[in-house]
């Protein structure tokens, strides 16, 4: 392979064949216009088609998760309990969680632009596993009808981590339908974290080695490698729980010498590896990104593709700092705190090499690339309220406070949904043929990051006043920030429903988009807008690294 | 400290003010840290717009040395921080040997306190400034976090496993104490408020709140109620280990190793009697899970460790401690 | 090599078929692995806590019916590679009968574990409603709950096993699978009765040795 890629160095940016093709005219239209029947769709094996049946799919789950935050929001404006009971306020703040984490975060930016896009960008016609892939977003669904059921049943009081012997024998609320529903969503991300593994290893055009790949399916990899790996040890955790519920098989009830400690191990060995599952994708999205706002090579290629590896790697070394007091040993904590700052090095990699991107670039500030920033500012103060965090003696301090509530969602919301927005004002003409307003994106993408500082900022200093997370009944001082983070989140809800109503209206009336809009490198670009049912009429070879914006250059000087 | 927009905690301890010289001097660095990346962005962002004219001659797109420098640099620097974090949690989980003890249950939804001798509050706790205060922590129920904001520290308070907290308040006032870890339906009313005072404050205090009996008298009581005194005194028909003076004793066990007997040991040994035996003696003691509860454990143990001979606990009770029989 | 020869048909070619199925089934049996990882992690944890009344409980455990059961089991295992190995050489009959005697095999292994169930459902030591009246001691109930769930699940995995074993018997019958050019069909369900095996070979020690 390495000899075919060495004789057509010289070949054109991408060396894409343009050879007569023996496919039909209906194979080269477009996959939106192959097949309008509602089974054309559902059982669609096309993974292009089946990233939009998960676009449709987060979407609706996202409202739904921010629609409990935003009674929460609403309750929070006063330090009494009036718009919800003690009770009520539980079960909102758990079914926020649970939606958010496992049906919008995780599978958010992997599901919908993975999908579409992984096999796009490694010349490939679909995913490995097509059918499997369909069988996910199946799964998918089943365990979002098991969350829907407990929504309607009155909900779960347990938070989001199921912590025993709370949740196995205190809690009142439809917590063994719960942890169905995370056990079977956890089904289709291990499936679908295989099919990425599979597919970026053996479905490669001929000339991609790993050298060429674009840092979007460095970071999936890392990404599945993660799923495939840490998802099965927080099933068996949760089958654990429903067993002791269901059947008082306990496993960890210390009336019986078991330690409830053991359960937070188990569940945060996944659930902290899944934090990666949830801002992995988010940066492969924004390398994407920089490189084509600042039509630049990214800064560094294969640091940042490591980086993401050992993001991952160690990344499953870090899970016991969510127990530095828990009542852990203390040498432990000392050993997980420093592997936490450990794992901060390959993140700073990633920020320095972006900012370092733009250094002699030609930026653009539309829409995708305003997001892409935003999402720098917003992760490098996440990450580094996370170093805080992972500092023992602050942590014993602000841990379970709103500290560490408004750091991981300047992770989660400021990082993973800002690049999840960014992606989709990137890569939304090449997925539906139709361009949306620039403008709007612009406002959207501002009104996202003020909206966002204003709602979490405050939170922060929430957390280091002594304001514990959870509480919806609270102390009189905190209560002028609380307001000013519900003013931030009402800007920020309206800012979320924008690009509803612009996107779907670019839908029927948007200009049609060209082959590349953007004008930048990758291989989905190449292929026309909306693509073709099979991607590409022939395979691609591939004779470029990724990110080449030199060959240009040169014509300009 | 109620101003319209607070920002910083008060502080009522020396190692409160210690965490807070560690924020301060963490923050800067962070600063120091991500402001290059956010001037930058924002520089380049104007100065290499695009179609904007600007010297983009010799562009870099790799370059090991700096790369690493930017990946290895910070790390040195906040290894230093790390150590110094480190050392302060260290000397949290070494409580002084001459700490007033004071037993902490928690329970869905509620603190109760038990000082030594006899005072019992609920969601309130007075301590004397001054002095080191350890609370010996342990639920009936759930996981919970006794969180002291004032003082900068928390701990989780499990089921079945004692765990400590110390301190040393040297601000009389009253503050905030809230449950940190999520409990259930009333979590987030399950707070209270810790008193310090000054130490002839508390000694009034102590007084005016005196009960009949102390924690170890009350242990007693229930050390013949439950029956345990049929077995374990001298003299007993049944054979069982006598429990003078074996407090703070390592215990040889029938499987030939040996366990320090302190709080949890003789917590353990009275729910899970048979789960390390003493040496010599035949696993019959009957197990009382569903009879004691938690504070009836704790007091126990206090009478347990009332007949230490040897008195292992070096320090003297303080003086200002109602002793025992001072009842009004 | 010409450049022709770099743009594949639309159908992937069957060796890369052959190679992605591998290689996903072997990501998937990791997966599963990590699943039972879980509970050996459980055991091990408590093994170290409470060793002295771990092993006690352990006692309990009738050994030689596990042992027994290993022996099924691994016999079992053999039929499933021979199977594999027949479906290479194209014998679709013999396939067809070593599958078959596998999932006999398995269905042998489901009957003596529900005998020992039974047995301990008798002697009052299995934790279920009106079966666990002799478990005074927490801590040999915590070895017994552990016990349950972590023979349940691996019985449930066997359960599948045997389906998959049985089906594809059925689709040779059938004619829906030919050998040898579908063998990986035979193969991808023996990798995972081999996954099924290689958990008993340490979960029986986990269990049962503890002593």
């Amino acid at each position: 392979m390495s000899a075919l890629s060495k004789t057509s160095e010289d070949g054109s940016i991408i060396g894409l064949e343009h050879e007569p093709a023996g496919e039909t005219r209906h194979e080269r239209e477009s996959y939106l216009r192959a097949g309008h029947t509602l089974r054309s769709w559902l059982l669609t094996t096309d993974h292009k088609r089946i990233a939009l049946l998960y676009l449709v799919s987060v979407t609706f789950f996202f409202f739904i998760g921010g629609l409990a935050a935003a009674i929460m929001r609403v309750d929070l404006l006063t330090p009494e309990a009036d718009l919800l009971t003690n009770e009520g306020y539980n079960r909102a703040f758990t079914l926020h969680g649970v939606i958010m984490v496992w049906f919008f975060l995780i599978p958010s930016i992997p599901n919908v632009f993975g999908n579409f896009l992984i096999p796009l960008m490694i010349g490939a016609r679909d995913l490995a596993f097509p059918r499997l892939n369909l069988l996910s977003w199946y799964i998918y669904w089943l365990g979002g009808l098991f969350t829907l059921w407990v929504l309607v049943s009155g909900g779960v009081d347990t938070g989001w981590t199921f912590y025993t012997p709370l949740s196995s024998m205190f809690a009142q609320g439809n917590v063994v339908m719960a942890a169905t529903a995370v056990f079977i969503v956890g089904f289709s991300s291990i499936l679908t974290g295989l099919n990425f593994i599979v597919t970026i290893h053996t479905m490669r055009a001929p000339g991609m080695h790993w050298g060429r790949l674009p840092l979007f399916v460095w970071s999936h990899y890392a990404t599945s490698v993660i799923l495939v790996l840490a998802t099965p040890v927080l099933t068996v955790t949760l089958a654990l729980i429903a067993a002791e519920r269901l059947f008082g098989l306990g496993i960890f009830d210390p009336a019986l010498g078991g330690d409830p400690l053991l359960y937070q191990h188990l569940f945060w060995f996944y659930s902290h590896p899944a934090v990666y599952i949830m801002v992995l994708p988010g940066l492969a999205v924004v390398s994407e990104l920089v490189a084509a706002a600042a039509r630049k090579p990214v800064f560094g290629y294969w640091f940042v593709a490591y980086s993401s590896i050992a993001i991952a790697a160690i990344g499953f070394l870090v899970w016991a700092h969510h127990m530095f007091v828990s009542g852990m040993s203390m040498y432990a904590g000392a050993v997980f705190s420093f592997l936490s700052l450990v794992v901060a090095v390959p993140s700073g990699i990633k920020v320095y090499n972006w900012t370092a991107t733009l250094w002699k670039g030609h930026i653009s500030l539309d829409p995708p690339f305003l997001f892409a920033m935003g999402f720098i500012g917003l992760f490098v103060v996440g990450g580094l309220t996370g170093l805080i965090l992972a500092m023992l003696a602050v942590d014993v301090h602000v841990h379970d406070t709103y500290f560490v509530v408004a750091h991981f969602h300047y992770i989660m919301v400021g990082g993973t949904v800002s690049a999840y927005f960014g992606a989709l004002h990137f890569w939304w003409p090449k997925m539906t043929g139709r361009l949306y307003p620039v403008f709007w994106g612009r406002v959207t993408a501002v009104m996202i990051f003020v909206g966002f500082n204003l709602t979490f900022f405050p939170q922060f200093i929430l957390g280091f006043l002594g304001m514990p997370r959870r509480y919806h009944v609270y102390d009189q001082q905190f209560q002028v920030l609380h307001v000013l983070s519900s003013t931030g989140a009402t800007i920020l809800g309206f800012a979320y429903l924008f690009p509803l109503i612009y996107l779907l209206y670019a839908l029927r009336h948007g200009t049609p988009a060209s082959a590349n809009p953007w004008d930048v490198t990758g291989l989905e670009w190449t292929v026309p807008s909306p693509p073709p049912k099979h991607n590409f009429e022939r395979i691609p070879l591939v004779t470029r690294k990724p990110y080449d914006y030199e060959v240009e250059k040169e014509e300009q000087s | 400290m109620s101003g319209f927009l607070p920002f910083w905690p008060e502080q009522a301890s020396a190692y409160a003010a210690s965490v807070d010289r560690l924020v301060l001097a963490f923050s800067a660095l962070i600063i120091v840290l991500s402001a290059p990346v956010f001037l930058l962005i924002i520089a380049f962002a104007i100065k290499y717009r695009r179609g904007k004219p600007a010297d983009r001659s010799h562009p870099m797109n790799r370059n090991v040395w700096v790369e690493t420098s930017w990946a290895v640099i910070p790390f040195l620097l906040i290894l230093i921080f790390y150590v110094w974090s480190t050392q302060l949690y260290f000397g949290l989980h070494r409580p002084p040997a001459d700490a007033l003890e004071i037993e902490v249950v928690a329970k869905q939804w509620m603190w109760k306190f038990q000082h030594a001798g006899g005072q019992g509050e609920i969601n309130e706790l007075h301590v004397p400034t001054g002095t080191n205060i350890k609370l010996n922590m342990i639920s009936q129920d759930v996981i919970h976090s006794l969180y002291l904001p004032v003082l900068r520290i928390k701990q989780d308070v499990l089921p079945g496993r004692y765990t400590t907290l110390w301190f040393n308040a040297d601000k009389p006032g009253t503050y905030r104490m809230t449950c940190a870890e999520f409990c259930g339906t009333d979590h987030s009313v399950m707070g209270g408020s810790i008193v310090v005072q000054e130490p002839d404050g508390f000694s009034l205090w102590l007084e005016t709140s005196a009960t009949d009996s102390t924690l170890a008298a009350q242990g007693a009581a229930l050390f013949r109620r439950f029956g345990c005194s049929g077995c374990h005194e001298p003299h007993s028909s049944v054979r069982a280990p006598s429990l003078a003076g074996i407090y703070g004793q390592p215990v040889a066990l029938n499987n030939g190793t040996a366990v320090i007997a302190d709080a949890q040991y003789i917590r353990d040994s009275i729910l899970l009697p048979n789960a390390q035996v003493a040496a010599g003696y035949a696993p019959i003691m009957p197990t009382f899970a569903n009879v004691a509860t938690e504070s009836d454990l704790i007091a126990l143990t206090a009478y347990i460790q009332s007949l230490a001979t040897d008195n292992s606990r070096s320090a003297p009770i303080p003086t200002n401690i109602a002793p025992e029989g001072t009842a009004p | 090599m010409s450049r022709a020869a770099a743009s594949p048909p639309l159908v992937p070619p069957a060796k890369q078929e052959h190679d992605a199925t591998l290689f996903g089934m072997g990501i998937f049996l990791a997966s599963e692995f990590l699943l039972f990882g879980g509970l050996f992690t459980i055991l091990v944890f408590y093994r170290i806590v409470h060793g002295h009344e771990v092993v006690e409980a352990s006692k309990e455990l009738h050994l030689w019916i596990g042992a027994l059961n290993t022996v099924v089991l691994l016999t079992s295992s053999l039929a499933a590679a021979l199977a594999a190995k027949s479906a290479k050489d194209g014998d679709q009959r013999l396939t067809q009968r070593l599958l078959l005697a596998a999932a006999a095999l398995g269905a042998v292994f489901l009957v003596i574990k529900a005998g020992e169930y039974s047995l301990e459902y008798g002697d009052g030591m299995l934790p279920v409603p009106g079966g666990g009246g002799q478990l005074v001691e927490p801590l040999s109930r915590l070895f017994m709950n552990i016990y349950l769930v972590a023979t349940g699940l691996h019985a449930v995995h066997l359960t599948i096993g045997i389906g998959l074993f049985v089906f594809t018997a059925f689709r040779i019958w059938h004619r829906s699978i030919r050998l040898p050019q579908d063998q990986l069909s035979i193969v991808v369900p023996t990798l995972y009765w081999h996954l099924v095996d290689i958990v008993w070979i340490f979960l029986y020690p986990a269990l049962y040795l503890q002593r």
